[in-house]
């Protein structure tokens, strides 16, 4: 059993700014305007090369349009078909929308730091995650599944704005199965909806944390992420238990283009994965 | 190895006659480099691609203070009487535009070209103390372990440093407080300093020596020696503009709410002007291109700016939508957070920032305002 991870390699080029081709294998729409492309790289040496840790983040390029960093959603263990569930929001992702399977894409990385699954050995784990902000998530929740007794108990914390716009609900029944707990809320219900209706963080009401033993995963918007920490906070998990995934704006995820900055930190290089208690001091800092 | 007989020893201190550095030009573009040094160029001292001495912009002299740059004739005819203009060597390292890549698609398959296989090879002649420390500056930003830019690695590592210590120094000048000048004291293959009547040269490099065969180089004297650090002295002395780094970035991080940031984001245009001509500010965007059938595309890398409002978007909206908050993101990074992601500040001191702030926002006077009434 290896529960320390080691840091992947980027598929090495001399120039960090080169992509490689990858075909886009399938595309799975998942809610509203989002969708999971599956790709693999073209070139097999470059597929054979190829790994990542949950938590880590691609460049996808669509010639002419530009690049967008976007999560790996898929299993890690498969690494020869990466996901990335894109919601169609920019003018890259849009380009996205367009193609179809068969189309080549650019790829590079990966890059980032990755959720410390390490960290959660024997422990209990607690993922809070808003819309999506599931897709990063995702591959932590298939690498616990895989290695399911190596930790304590294991509880999902999930929500979207409307049921419509909640990823992977075909997949919870498996989770559950395999022994996590799934809690889901949505801003406003449908007349089929009837499981709980509030914010994430409310969705702490539902579960008992026990803070010397639970290790809290967080990602999706900003704010949902601060009430999280408050939640976690109230309950005594330490700071550094408590672990977020960020976003910025990116150009090159190699740290040469300044945009992903938030205080001293890179998120492309030090993140997008942090220790809550490294940058406490600007999380939620206004137009910082 | 021996060293040839006609030529210093690395570290010997050599006086050169002045035009005889027409034949260091000329020994440099025997070995292949193209000169880039100072020039005149629409009233102001810029850096450019030069070929003979005379070039050089002889007897002048700049003014500058916040906002303000002029360049009047000084009567001592120095050769490098004048001090730093908008220009820096950042636009010869890490150029402002640089074609990454093409892509050609066709039948399912990508060619990607890179226009780029050979980087000039450039002697920068003219390079003060600041601006030198902000070439290792940008070193540690895009030469690091982990990822190593090569467009600006394969310029960095072929180029020949003249640096030149400073014998004024302008208003806006505080490299004293920065620790970075006005002595030049590594990173040089030559450096000069100007007497009134000769150059003194100091061999830094194995190359910056072989530069010196033919010139009619004569050992330095004790006396030469003691007028060039004269000159240092008279520049230092010039130098009435101070910033005071201590605790900093602490300083900075304590004070992100400070009412100071609303003052200046009051004046500042938000027109990315400090970080054009900041020698270290190394921000960049990519622009694509392609053409009308779409089977081929290209991308750019251009500088960029963290005072341009899209700088910092992500979907839903610009993360720092206010002048303040940019202003903020600008001046916490070059004097704060730059130290924590590469060990030293990002300013050298040269002042630009100052001078060519269209409404003469002074750096050093933003930050003596944030310690005076900050929290400490």
């Amino acid at each position: 059993m290896t529960t320390t991870l080691p840091n992947p390699e980027i598929v090495a080029r001399p120039d960090p700014m080169l992509p490689n081709a990858a075909v886009i294998r399938g595309i799975q729409p998942e809610a509203y305007g989002i969708s999971t492309f599956s790709l693999a790289f073209q070139e097999p040496p470059v597929a054979h090369a190829y790994h990542f840790q949950p938590g880590q983040f691609n460049m996808l390029y669509v010639p002419g349009f530009g690049e967008v960093a976007i999560s790996l959603s898929s299993d890690p263990a498969s690494p020869e078909l990466m996901g990335h569930t894109v919601r169609y929001a920019g003018v890259v992702t849009r380009a996205m929308g367009r193609l179809k399977p068969g189309d080549i894409i650019g790829v590079r990385g990966p890059y980032g730091s990755f959720w410390p699954l390490h960290l959660a050995v024997g422990k209990d784990v607690l993922i809070v995650s808003g819309g999506i902000g599931l897709a990063p998530l995702r591959p932590l929740i298939l690498s616990i599944i895989r290695d399911r007794s190596t930790y304590g108990r294991v509880m999902l914390l999930y929500g979207a704005r409307t049921p419509a716009d909640l990823l992977y609900t075909g997949e919870f029944e498996a989770w559950e199965r395999a022994g996590i707990e799934v809690h889901v809320t949505v801003d406003r219900a449908d007349e089929n909806w009837s499981g709980q209706v509030g914010v994430v963080p409310m969705l702490f009401y539902r579960i008992r944390v026990d803070h010397t033993k639970t290790v809290v995963m967080t990602c999706g918007p900003e704010i949902m992420m601060r009430f999280a920490i408050y939640e976690a906070l109230a309950r005594r998990v330490p700071k550094d238990a408590i672990f977020i995934s960020m976003e910025r704006n990116m150009k090159c995820a190699v740290g040469f283009c300044g945009h992903c900055q938030f205080g001293p930190t890179f998120i492309c290089r030090q993140g997008p994965v942090l220790k809550y208690s490294a940058i406490e001091p600007f999380f939620g800092k206004e137009d910082f | 190895m021996t060293t040839p007989v006609n030529v210093p020893r690395i570290s010997a201190s050599v006086v050169l006659p002045k035009p005889a550095l027409q034949q260091v030009f000329e020994n440099l573009q025997e070995s292949g480099f193209s000169i880039i040094g100072p020039t005149l160029r629409e009233g102001m001292v810029a850096l450019d691609e030069i070929r003979t001495v005379e070039d050089l912009p002889r007897g002048l002299r700049d003014q500058q203070s916040p906002g303000h740059y002029h360049l009047r004739p000084a009567e001592d005819g120095q050769w490098f009487g004048y001090n730093l203009g908008a220009h820096s060597w950042k636009q010869f390292l890490h150029p402002p535009r640089v074609t990454l890549y093409s892509v050609n698609k066709n039948e399912g398959h990508w060619t990607l070209q890179r226009p780029e296989k050979v980087a000039p090879r450039y002697a920068f002649v003219g390079v003060r103390a600041c601006d030198l420390q902000a070439v290792f500056i940008q070193d540690r930003v895009f030469l690091g372990e982990e990822y190593r830019d090569p467009y600006y690695g394969r310029r960095r590592e072929q180029i020949f440093i003249l640096a030149v210590n400073c014998s004024t120094a302008s208003s806006s000048c505080f490299c004293t407080s920065m620790k970075t000048g006005p002595r030049v004291s590594t990173g040089y293959d030559l450096v000069l300093t100007e007497l009134s009547d000769a150059f003194l040269l100091e061999v830094g490099s194995e190359a910056g020596s072989e530069m010196l065969r033919s010139t009619g180089w004569q050992s330095a004297t004790a006396f030469d020696l003691g007028r060039a650090t004269q000159v240092l002295q008279q520049a230092e002395r010039q130098i009435t503009r101070e910033m005071n780094t201590v605790d900093l970035p602490q300083l900075l991080y304590r004070n992100l709410e400070h009412p100071r940031w609303s003052k200046v984001a009051a004046r500042c245009l938000s027109c990315a002007n400090c970080t054009m001509v900041c020698p270290t500010c190394f921000c960049t965007t990519v622009e694509d291109s392609s053409d009308l059938r779409g089977t081929s595309a290209e991308r750019v890398r251009v500088w960029d700016s963290c005072f341009v409002l899209d700088f910092s978007h992500v979907h839903g909206g610009n993360l720092r939508p206010t002048v303040r908050a940019r202003y903020r993101q600008w001046l916490t990074h070059k004097l704060g957070s730059w130290i924590d992601q590469f060990g030293t500040s990002g300013c050298v001191g040269c002042g630009r920032c100052i001078t060519w702030c269209p409404v003469g926002i002074d750096i050093t006077e933003e930050l003596k305002a944030i310690r005076a009434t900050g929290e400490r």
